[in-house]
């Protein structure tokens, strides 16, 4: 026997054992009870059909039905309606936030008085929960007393009773809400740059696009792809600022598909069809991601 | 030997822990049972004023029993959500639900609700409460003589006006020189049209009529029911299931086509409105007439909630070209069957079934359903809205209760909400669309076969 293993006799537990005896309960608890076993129980349910609500009843409920939810799914011309409102939403939603908040980040990337008390109160709408930005807005865009109808002199302006402007409302809602997140990443993307970059260029006589086209936007922009990855995502599950504002109304205009599948698994509890469903949202995303990570690998590598 | 000390570390001691801890919480649970057995027990309703009448009851209850019952809410769209979640868990957390009735046929076939069949005819309440009510809030299915409930509040639609801008002189003489008749109460519905656009004023912030158009759970529906009913057309044949060229009808269309007419006068931004808005349309005072639930007229009269509770009247559903008939609302009392306290559950709704705990029930401010109690001078008299009630209960029809409702609650609240406030479809794609779905939901659940 050697002398480290006498030591290690001696003291009991070794370092590496204590380590892997706290980690244990997180593994077990949150990845296998809480992770794994929901994601493949659903994959499971998907291929049946299943009303989690209904008795359990071998053979009948749950009842395996192979592709047929994926198939309905797939083949309802409504889904596909929430799919391209969807599409139309985290476009204009995560365009506006990127263009908003890497505009904003660039005015603060700058030595100014108070510098640190407005980055924090830019940071503020984001730090809300999503729910009481919903009611809240919804306030602001009420035609007959909300303030920005009085501010843009708008009379009686209606925002979220016109199927026009539904969309365009809750999308502006969002951009409020998570342009500083945007913002939030672009501004440590920016204040990372090397000064002596900048230097350089001035004393070369660079004009202000070719530092932005040349030095600024190429560092940058690794952070703000990551930026882009998340807030695609979570547009892409938007449900709760639109579910508030609009409950998916005036008649589908807002039906984004978290709130379709939402009605689906918890009005309807189509427990089967909804897992399906849950499955093509999640390997779109999925898909989405990996297109801006195979992107973000090539801005990196250059 | 180190190999076996590391399986006793991890594998061993933490599956000791988790067996020692399973069994302290089902000894204790043990332990409690048969206390619980005789309550606490929580009642599980939707958040609305009903729901704090029946708490004072329940004080009543509890002085009188010494069980403690607790009446727990949730805001009306989470209600069905959450009871639903509740049932699917199998969870013990509530004893008794106040269920919308359409929820009868899921309760009853999906086995979230205990039978009531034997227990409500030995104590004669399929003959105490009012004939439509027992139907519509305690039987499942329709006809077949068994019970699942308790009716503990009878609702259905009716409607409150302004007083005031009815009886004013130069609204009258403007209204009869418009429209070649006095403006009162509509005896029909196209009078009803008529008050609403004589009313509609936005220059004034004035509007003519309030009107259900949400598109969560069922508001929509519960307003355009009164008008396809009312123009002759129907849900469906409730006996065959069949929906094409019933509901799709020449009436139904028509029907549809004059919800949205009335649409047009009501307030801006009134297309996510239910109970709430429509009360607030009244206490803001910015509509002559608003449709609503009778059990949400309580604070339209009262003075506290709103300046203009003095000037508020109340009235029944107007006519239509074929029938007069109001939407269902109200909700049955059933007893869950995952409750662990069913013995105080019964106890509690053996005491709210007593005749003089109806009129207690009654003169709380719940709408009972007891027939002796609805029929009283006193409760006729004792708000200005009952005596339109009681006439409104006699009138009433209820949506599909079958256990798929919520299927066809949704395709109906897309297709309707599509064509009322967001122009999508017309009237009678809207229709059709309806009837094609629901006839392809119930082939589903085998309902032809």
């Amino acid at each position: 026997m050697s002398d480290t293993n006498v030591v290690l006799k001696k003291r009991g537990l070794s370092d590496l054992a204590i380590k892997r005896l706290f980690i244990l309960p997180t593994l077990v608890l949150l990845i296998s009870i809480f992770v794994v076993f929901p994601l493949f129980w659903s994959l499971g349910m998907s291929f049946m059909d299943y009303s989690a609500v209904r008795p359990q009843v071998k053979g009948v409920n749950p009842k395996w039905i192979g592709n047929q939810n994926y198939k309905d799914v797939l083949l309802d011309p409504h889904i596909w309606k929430y799919f391209s409102l969807t599409l139309r939403f985290v476009i204009m939603a995560v365009a506006g936030e990127f263009l908003i908040g890497f505009g904003v980040a660039l005015l603060l990337n700058r030595d100014f008085k108070a510098k640190g008390l407005i980055t924090t109160l830019i940071l503020l709408p984001m730090m809300m929960s999503m729910a009481v930005v919903g009611f809240f807005w919804k306030l602001l865009y009420n035609p007959g007393w909300g303030i920005i109808n009085y501010i843009l002199g708008l009379g009686e302006f209606v925002w979220l009773a016109n199927p026009k402007m539904t969309l365009i409302s809750i999308t502006i809602t969002d951009i409020w809400m998570w342009s500083p997140f945007t913002m939030l990443l672009a501004l440590a993307g920016l204040s990372a740059i090397p000064k002596h970059l900048y230097e350089a260029a001035e004393i070369d006589r660079a004009s202000w696009w070719f530092k932005f086209r040349r030095i600024t936007l190429p560092l940058v922009s690794p952070l703000l792809l990551i930026a882009l990855i998340f807030r695609t995502m979570e547009a892409f599950k938007m449900f709760d600022i639109a579910y508030v504002m609009t409950g998916g109304g005036p008649g589908t205009t807002t039906e984004l598909i978290a709130i379709n599948l939402y009605r689906l698994a918890f009005a309807q509890w189509n427990t089967g069809k909804a897992s399906a469903f849950g499955y093509i949202v999640l390997i779109m995303i999925i898909a989405i991601s990996n297109i801006y990570i195979k992107y973000l690998n090539k801005v990196k590598e250059m | 030997m180190k190999k076996a000390r590391k399986i006793l570390i991890f594998v061993v001691l933490p599956a000791i822990l988790l067996v020692a801890s399973m069994m302290l919480f089902i000894a204790g649970d043990g332990e409690e049972e048969a206390e619980m057995a005789k309550g606490p027990i929580t009642i599980f309703w939707a958040e609305w004023d009903p729901a704090n009448y029946l708490q004072e009851l329940c004080n009543i209850f509890t002085d009188e029993t010494g069980i403690v019952a607790n009446v727990e809410t949730t805001p009306w769209s989470d209600f069905q959500v959450k009871a639903f979640n509740e049932f699917a868990a199998h969870s013990d957390a509530y004893d008794i639900v106040v269920g919308d009735s359409q929820w009868l046929g899921r309760g009853a076939t999906q086995g979230h609700y205990i039978e009531l069949t034997d227990w409500i005819k030995e104590r004669g309440v399929d003959k105490s409460m009012a004939p439509a009510t027992i139907v519509a809030y305690a039987e499942y299915p329709k006809g077949s003589g068994r019970y699942w409930a308790v009716p503990v509040e009878g609702d259905a639609c009716g409607w409150s006006y302004r007083k005031d801008k009815f009886e004013d002189p130069k609204e009258k003489a403007a209204f009869k020189k418009k429209y070649g008749y006095e403006l009162d109460i509509p005896d029909t519905w196209y009078q009803l049209r008529d008050i609403a656009e004589f009313f509609y004023r936005p220059e004034e912030n004035f509007y003519g009529v309030a009107i259900y158009t949400q598109k969560d759970y069922d508001a929509i529906t519960m307003g355009i029911e009164n008008v396809l009913w009312a123009w002759g057309a129907d849900l469906g044949d409730y006996d065959t299931y069949k929906v094409k060229g019933i509901l799709n009808s020449r009436a139904g269309i028509e029907s549809l086509e004059f919800y949205k007419e009335l649409y047009k006068f009501c307030p801006p931004d009134w297309v996510n409105a239910f109970f709430p808005e429509n009360n607030m349309a009244m206490t803001e005072g910015i509509a002559s007439m608003s449709m609503n639930y009778y059990a949400f007229f309580p604070a339209l009269a009262n003075p506290e909630m709103s300046k203009y509770a003095d000037v508020t009247g109340y009235f029944a559903m107007p006519e239509g070209p074929a029938a007069r008939v109001a939407a269902l609302g109200g909700q049955g009392a059933s007893i869950i069957t995952y409750s662990k306290k069913q013995g105080a559950a019964f106890e509690w709704l053996e005491w709210f079934v007593k005749p003089e705990n109806q009129s207690k029930w009654g003169d709380l401010g719940g709408y009972t359903c007891d027939l002796k109690t609805l029929k009283s001078e006193k409760f006729l008299n004792m708000t200005p809205y009952n005596r339109s009630f009681m006439e409104t209960m006699q009138m009433v029809k209820d949506f599909w209760a079958v256990p798929e409702y919520a299927e066809l609650l949704e395709s109906c609240q897309r297709y309707w909400s599509g064509y009322v406030v967001a122009d999508q479809f017309t009237a009678k794609e809207a229709m059709d669309g309806i009837a094609e779905e629901w006839e392809v939901i119930f082939e589903k659940y085998g309902y032809y076969d």
